[in-house]
């Protein structure tokens, strides 16, 4: 029962429990029950999955059946979950980073009352569960439902102060968003159950024989268009900025632990597929790089701490994706762990930032809190040296890699990255000067409040900048450390390893010096024109384009909501009452109305009804005459 | 015997609460009348699910070729378990709502019951067209008597358009009847006919007509937001959790099996429609500010989708075993969503009523905040929610899920151009539902909402009967598609028209 592989059951089974005790007995535990509950069950789901991480066999996968969910003659849909090297990283990632957050929440939603308190953390433990039934979900279809349920748990959690409308309608742009490409994702598990009867994720390898070249090519374009829904990626990422309405933690949850990673996680888990459809690979390719430097272009105006954060979650997606589309799975995963790490000690960090400025979060109202937080300003400034790709951080080399990837394809993609690269650096660089360096802003009721945050909040801040430092070394490339790579090889039995990487060492280390010599020019520059920040910045059109993120938003009100919201007005108060049911009103009136006609006939006069009786033998006569004839 | 029961109960019930008595005497015979229909069924599901149990058959009519025959199959089980879930619920959810004449009222809802039951049940034409009606003229009166301000004229609309459909029923059944060999009524005898395409393709309008307005389909549906609008809410639940799947199985019993060449060729026009009607019903959902209306739509479109599903399942298998597969796939979600889609909008409705008797008001715009001030009715209105927009692991989601996978595998070239229009729904669907909760529970409260809403126990004991049932079901959809299995293994085959194109 506690030995592997059945222990991986309490993986899910415990987040579970925690959301059914927290949210049941919401009214009657104390913050202190709630909080230890909440983050009980998530330290024991880390233990069973580094339980399971250890014990893991080298080669194929292992499979839990739990029960039948779906099963009809032929098409059996098993409730199952899958352990392999791929499920059992991410569970690592998902356990062990949404442990911090759940013992960073303990204190930064220390004002709720115990019963919102309890509430937060069941959504939060259900939050956990969804993601963990997506990564060990041994089939398309139970990753389909922690897929939604990430969607609903994101609704939940964005909402979560539910009296501001602002909060609810991100909530719900959210969900809304998240199900066009749920839908796509759907179509695409009818599309595979229709050609190979299966969804079974071992079954792909046999499957991949019945499939013809266009099915494969639409499968993985409808899977893809499912994971921008998710993945925040072009045409559907304008949910994730908006979703910052939620509290911060929760951020940290959706940019680091879960949700946003799903999409790379079921496109690595579908690789055999898309290696076999180099058109879709070059579609990601092309929209990974636009998500990022379009996302990359925002970040520079924002000013508010959390949004800036949010489109640089955007525009690293679209890195992982631009690694995707270059075929390089394996540096995706690994950008995945490593921005884990790094984005979700950035959004703690920042949370510790608003938690001392009294819920403020215009960047232009800060300056000078390195001296009050100096835990928040260290682990900060690690946070974004490790974004921004500097040796040996970790986002170095799960960036490079990347690059790497993306030169190995196209120069093209390799310079647009590497731009997009720099924009990164800067768009930190520059909201981390704005809010440590210079001297402080902001009101003095708010300066008289300023104070570093608790252990509880600190303690996972430390923890995580340790590994943004250190996080990126399992990924040492070949080239500094014989025998480096090992994540890429841990990772070989779900994704295979492509041999020849057909690019020179001088080149190599051409590339990697170029890009850290430029990012650290960047940092510079960012340092010379913000570390005494004091008036607005110019308002050039083009930085009033990008300060209002490009007007996507507003695109998509003119272009699609608003023409819906009209023609369902339209419908509901013209064509229904007056069309649909004006017919069949119609129909009635018109009966009534010859019935009314022929009521005349009876008038009750004997002189009519003997007229109409001779009208009547007469023609009933010719008829008969005629008719003979 | 126990097919017999489940007629006799309700009828006999109704009988005795309709006797004048005590004030507060009528809901209590209701309620053991519906607690023992329903121990009946789960009796009938579990001790006694031989077939010999759930058959029986008498002379009836016997001049006219009709026998009062009633045959349980594992559809007619499932809906006659539905039926007596949401005659209880509707039990449940009225106990406090102090009736006028609540023995007329109650006597009528167990009669429209044994018509219901007799509807799933019945094996035989002229008997079903009777129980058809029997259903109906009880649902006129409670409309009537006990409905809203436009009642009367609601009612009216409601009566001729289902009497319109009933006629046309009549005028087929009787010209099938004429056909067969000797002169029955029998369901295997009108299966058995060999009826020629040239007779199938008007023949199917007759039928399809009678059932179309009772589900119903666009653009035959302009009688339903109307009527659920004014009814009385218990009413409104029979008729839409129950009443209206009284049209799906109407089609499945006696329209695909019968008139399988005329539905063939008209598949293509009926999934459009239902397609259509999906898409229509679904944007007036968004711009409704009356939430028994917006539930009406809602409920339109689920049942656009049923209906979709089950037409593209017509066709021709050449003896595939594949094909016959993939039908038994969408046949089974069919089924799964007659009796979850049943329970889900039983569960809506429950709190509809409540929010209007509680605010003397249904106007979304006239609600709000309602999550702080009655935060266990919140959790009770997010749960039936999620399950109307088929969120996985409610029990809508494997219903809808195996129907849109019938839509992939229609015999049409359309068939993608379907698919993906009608799984616009499902966007569309989250749209009207999450703006429907927005406006009800979130944002600030106002006068009216300020003070919340408290539920008795009666009304926490019949949700959690439905929430617990979505839950059960969603995660183990299984217990429902290994019951109907075999049932419906068998009716993929009997629908397939190889042997006519054989000839």
């Amino acid at each position: 029962m506690f030995s592997f592989p059945n222990i991986a059951y309490f993986i899910p089974l415990l987040p579970l429990l925690g959301f059914l005790v927290n949210g049941l007995g919401r009214k009657h535990l104390s913050k202190g029950a709630i909080a230890w509950i909440g983050s009980g069950v998530l330290a024991l789901a880390f233990a069973a999955s580094l339980v399971v991480f250890l014990n893991l066999p080298s080669g194929g996968p292992t499979l839990l059946n739990a029960f039948d969910f779906i099963r009809i003659g032929e098409l059996r849909i098993p409730f199952a979950f899958q352990l392999d090297a791929l499920s059992s990283l991410f569970l690592l990632i998902i356990t062990g980073i949404g442990f911090l957050i759940h013992v960073y929440s303990s204190a930064y939603m220390h004002e709720e009352s115990a019963e919102h308190y309890g509430r937060y953390f069941a959504y939060l433990n259900l939050f956990i569960f969804s993601m963990l039934l997506l990564v060990m979900g041994a089939n398309y279809v139970i990753m389909f439902i922690g897929w939604e349920g990430v969607g609903l748990c994101s609704y939940l959690l964005i909402g979560y102060w539910f009296r501001k409308p602002a909060y609810t309608q991100a909530a719900n742009k959210a969900f809304v968003m998240n199900r066009v490409g749920d839908l796509a994702f759907l179509i695409a598990i009818f599309w595979l159950i229709a050609r190979t009867g299966s969804v079974n994720f071992v079954d792909l390898p046999a499957a991949l024989s019945s499939l013809s070249s266009s099915d494969i090519t639409w499968i993985t374009m409808l899977l893809f268009v499912g994971a921008t829904g998710k993945s925040a990626q072009i045409p559907l990422y304008t949910w994730l900025p908006d979703a910052m309405a939620g509290p911060t933690p929760v951020s940290a949850l959706i940019h680091a632990a879960t949700m946003v990673t799903a999409g790379i996680y079921m496109i690595a888990r579908s690789n055999l597929l898309y290696t076999a459809a180099p058109l879709t690979l070059n579609v990601i390719a092309v929209i990974g790089i636009a998500t990022a430097l379009l996302a990359a272009s925002i970040a520079i105006r924002q000013n508010d701490i959390k949004k800036v954060l949010a489109y640089s979650t955007v525009s690293q997606l679209g890195f992982m994706f631009l690694a995707i589309g270059a075929g390089a799975y394996g540096a995706a995963v690994f950008h995945v762990m490593t921005h884990a790490f790094f984005k979700a000690l950035l959004f703690l960090g920042s949370g510790s930032v608003i938690h001392a400025m009294s819920g403020e979060q215009d960047i232009r109202r800060m300056g000078g809190l390195k001296k009050v937080l100096p835990i928040t300003y260290f682990t900060f400034l690690i946070g974004c040296i490790a974004i921004a790709g500097i040796p040996p951080f970790s986002g170095f080399f799960s960036k490079d890699a990347i690059l790497l990837s993306a030169f190995l394809k196209s120069p093209i993609l390799y310079g647009v990255a590497l731009f997009t690269a720099l924009l990164t650096a800067f768009y930190m660089f520059r909201m981390f000067f704005l809010t440590f360096g210079g001297t402080f802003r902001g009101t003095d009721e708010q300066k008289h409040h300023l104070h570093e945050s608790p252990l509880a909040m600190t303690l996972p801040l430390m923890v995580l900048a340790v590994l943004s430092v250190i996080g990126g070394w399992v990924g040492i490339p070949e080239l500094f450390l014989h025998g480096g790579e090992r994540l890429i090889e841990f990772l070989s039995p779900v994704i295979p390893v492509v041999e020849g990487h057909a690019i020179s060492h001088s080149t190599e280390y051409l590339l990697m010096g170029l890009s850290t010599g430029l990012v650290l020019s960047v940092i510079f520059f960012a340092w010379t024109r913000y570390r005494q920040y004091r008036s607005e910045e110019s308002s050039a059109p083009f930085a009033r384009l990008l300060e209002n993120k490009w007007y996507v938003d507003e695109l998509y009100q003119t272009a699609i909501v608003q023409p819906l919201h009209r023609f369902g007005g339209w419908l509901r108060s013209f064509f229904e009452p007056k069309i649909v049911d004006g017919l069949i009103q119609g129909v009635g009136r018109s009966i009534r109305y010859i019935s009314q006609q022929i009521r005349l006939l009876q008038s009750g006069q004997t002189g009519n009804y003997a007229l109409w009786m001779v009208i009547s033998i007469v023609v009933i006569l010719s008829i008969q005459f005629f008719v003979r004839k | 015997m126990i097919a017999l029961l489940l007629f006799l109960v309700p009828l006999i019930g109704g009988l005795l609460t309709f006797l004048p008595n005590k004030s507060g005497m009528a809901r209590s015979l209701a309620l053991g009348s519906a607690l023992l229909s329903l121990a009946g069924v789960i009796a009938g599901l579990t001790l006694f699910k031989q077939p010999l149990y759930w058959e029986f058959d008498a002379e009836w009519l016997q001049t006219l070729g009709s026998r009062f025959s009633l045959k349980g199959d594992a559809m007619g089980m499932l809906m006659s378990l539905l039926t007596s879930i949401g005659v209880l619920l509707a039990v449940l959810g009225s106990w406090n709502n102090d009736v006028q004449g609540s023995n007329r009222f109650y006597g009528l809802l167990l009669w429209m019951q044994a018509g219901m039951m007799v509807v799933f049940l019945a094996s035989d034409a002229l008997l079903f067209y009777f129980g058809w009606e029997l259903a109906l003229i009880p649902a006129y009166f409670l409309c009537s008597i006990w409905g809203g301000e436009k009642r009367i004229a609601v009612t009216f609309k409601f009566f001729i358009y289902t009497f319109v459909g009933s006629v046309l029923m009549l005028i087929g059944l009787i010209y099938l009847q004429s056909l067969t060999p000797n002169h029955s009524f029998q369901m295997q005898a009108f299966r058995n006919l060999e009826i020629p395409e040239s007779k199938q393709v008007w023949l199917f309008w007759l039928f399809f007509l009678a059932f179309a307005i009772k589900v119903p389909v666009f653009p035959f549906h302009t009688w339903q937001p109307d009527t659920y609008e004014q009814s009385p809410t218990t009413v409104t639940m029979l008729l839409s959790g129950v009443m209206v799947k009284m049209g799906l199985v109407a089609m499945i019993r006696w329209m695909l099996p019968i008139l399988g060449i005329g539905v063939f060729i008209w598949s293509d026009v009926v999934i459009c429609l239902s397609v259509i009607g999906i898409l229509y019903a679904s944007l007036i959902a968004i711009r409704q500010d009356d939430l028994k209306r917006l539930i009406a739509y809602s409920s339109i479109a689920h049942m656009g989708l049923t209906v979709a599903a089950l037409f593209s399942l017509s066709g021709f298998s050449n003896n595939s075993n594949v094909v016959l597969q993939y039908h038994q796939v969408g046949f089974q979600g069919i089924l799964l969503q007659l009796f979850s889609h049943g329970i889900n909008i039983l569960g809506m409705w429950l709190l509809a009523d409540r929010i209007e008797r509680r605010f003397g008001t249904r106007k979304l715009s006239e609600l709000g905040g309602l999550a702080r001030t009655a935060p266990t009715f919140t959790i009770f209105f997010l749960l039936i929610a999620f399950a109307n927009i088929a969120l996985p692991l409610t029990n809508a989601f494997p219903g809808e899920f195996l129907q849109f996978n019938a839509l992939f595998h229609a015999q049409s070239p359309y068939r993608f151009v379907f698919l993906v229009l009608a799984g616009l729904g499902v966007i569309l669907s989250a749209i009207y539902t999450l703006n429907m909760v927005r406006r009800i529970f979130f944002g600030e409260t106002n006068q009216a909402t300020e003070n919340g809403l408290r539920l008795s126990t009666a009304e926490c004991l019949a949700l959690s009967l439905v929430v617990g049932l979505i839950l059960v079901f969603g995660v183990y959809p299984q217990a429902v598609l290994d019951f109907t299995n075999d049932f419906s293994r068998e009716y993929v085959k009997a629908i397939d028209i190889t042997r006519f194109l054989a000839k």
